[in-house]
């Protein structure tokens, strides 16, 4: 077993002419959080898409453990099972309550029994502290609450790893904060997770290593108070100069 | 005679083109639900090999007039195929082939009107494309479809009616046979129109209700 839960080597994308991955490489170990930053358009959701395939990109490697995920086929689903992912507009499934939201990929893709993955659900659901809502439908929910939701649909399929794009950009301050607490906890508890945020309070107290992306390549990466104190490059300090003046 | 003996004497017959009517319409509802929402499928996820025959389809069906589709078929299409349906049959068929070119146009409509997320959020869970449509895109999909979907069957239930001219025994047949048996006009045909208008509502109330059964809140359009 490799010393790396996630490896990305080499990745490269290109929408038409324009490139959007530019060479991607990085190794991620367990229980590591981290944080992904850089202007808009740089390619860091694209990064994420590339990692379980929503994007097939163009060239490059992609390993969960030692199995390759990039080329694989219709294996594919078997490794997104492994890789959690909570997107930005929360995606949750419209015409099922909170706790069906949860539940419904235990059930359709592990086959596992209705009565356990309800109590895995409800279990989920009490992680993120969304046990009363469940069943609400997605549309009676704030968006924190259906992201909470939709970060328990994740965790109920024990991913390895969590992806997570921009999970707090269509949210309000406060409605962040409480996904944000979710988010925290659960990289205390040791889940690994790969985060593209603005969110440079969590990055600071959270993450063990930030990424500093722009124009589809890696800057700069280190721990966050080497990168977001005394960033080496140009590039990156004027980023950070520019977005801890809000 | 008058009117009262007249409908005493015919009602029963009158009443029977009643199953026949419904009959017609509720298999070709069922055919065209049947073809028309694969066809959707087709449409919105098949490759272009497959696209290509579904919009042939669509086209063609929906570009004929009800009674050249039904002449062609009953006097052209199934004898030279050997096929010796009785006129009931191709009635239901044809109207039924036609339904589902109209029906796979709602089908399309609701699945596409479906957010991308959907489905990229039931990808992300390790679903197969096939079964995230299943569990996730057509129910959705389904429930959006209901109140444009509410349109075909008093639509297919008046078009019924063409069936006359290959003489399958529905309501208006039977309303002519009485016309010219007893040469009393207005009141016999008045019963058939009254019939079929009690027809068209008691079938959209069974719709409403199911549009009321399905609905979920804050999704798709609610009824009442």
């Amino acid at each position: 077993m490799s010393d790396y839960i996630l490896r990305v080597v080499d990745l490269h994308k290109n929408f038409g002419e324009r490139e959007i991955l530019h060479g991607i490489s990085f190794k991620v170990k367990k229980g590591e959080t981290i944080v992904f930053i850089g202007p808009s358009g740089t390619g860091k959701s694209t990064l994420l898409r590339c990692i379980n395939q929503l994007t097939v990109p163009d060239k490059g490697h992609v390993y969960i453990d030692d199995d390759e995920i990039t080329g694989c086929g219709h294996r594919i689903s078997e490794y997104r099972q492994r890789i959690g992912m909570v997107f930005q507009n929360f995606n949750l499934f419209d015409h099922l309550t909170a706790v069906q939201n949860v539940e419904i990929a235990p059930i359709r893709v592990r086959k596992m029994d209705k009565k356990l993955a309800r109590e895995k659900a409800m279990e989920e659901l009490r992680r993120v502290g969304m046990e009363d809502w469940a069943d609400h439908y997605p549309a009676e929910l704030s968006g924190g609450q259906a992201q909470r939701v939709s970060i328990a649909r994740s965790l109920a399929m024990d991913p390895e790893v969590i992806l997570f794009d921009e999970p707090t950009s269509a949210l309000d301050p406060e409605l962040t904060r409480e996904v944000l607490e979710v988010m925290k906890d659960l990289s205390k508890s040791g889940m690994t997770m790969l985060v593209v945020t603005h969110e440079m309070g969590f990055a600071r107290s959270v993450a063990t290593e930030v990424v500093f992306m722009e124009g589809g390549q890696i800057v700069e990466q280190g721990p966050p108070s080497e990168i977001m104190q005394n960033p080496k490059h140009p590039r990156t300090r004027e980023f950070i100069g520019k977005i801890s003046e809000h | 005679m008058d009117i009262i003996s007249i409908l005493i004497a015919w009602g029963p017959y009158l009443l029977g083109g009643i199953a026949v009517t419904l009959g017609l319409v509720l298999s070709a509802l069922a055919i065209g639900f049947v073809l028309g929402l694969p066809i959707a499928l087709i449409q919105v996820y098949g490759n272009r090999i497959l696209r290509a025959p579904a919009a042939v389809y669509v086209w063609f069906f929906r570009g004929l007039p009800i009674l050249v589709l039904l002449f062609l078929f009953y006097f052209g299409i199934f004898p030279a195929l050997g096929l010796d349906f009785p006129a009931f049959v191709v009635g239901a068929v044809v109207l039924g082939l036609r339904g589902a070119a109209y029906q796979s146009q709602i089908f399309r409509g609701a699945i596409q009107s479906i957010a991308e997320g959907q489905m990229t959020a039931a990808l992300s869970l390790g679903m197969t494309r096939w079964m995230a449509i299943k569990t996730i895109i057509l129910p959705q999909a389904l429930r959006i479809s209901l109140p444009g979907w509410s349109n075909e069957y008093p639509e297919i239930l008046t078009d019924s009616a063409v069936c006359y001219a290959i003489g399958v025994m529905e309501l208006l047949t039977r309303t002519s046979q009485i016309v010219s048996q007893t040469y009393v006009t207005l009141p016999v045909y008045m019963a058939c129109a009254g019939i079929f208008i009690l027809l068209n509502y008691a079938g959209m109330q069974v719709i409403l209700k199911a549009e009321e059964k399905f609905a979920i809140p804050g999704f798709g359009v609610q009824s009442g």
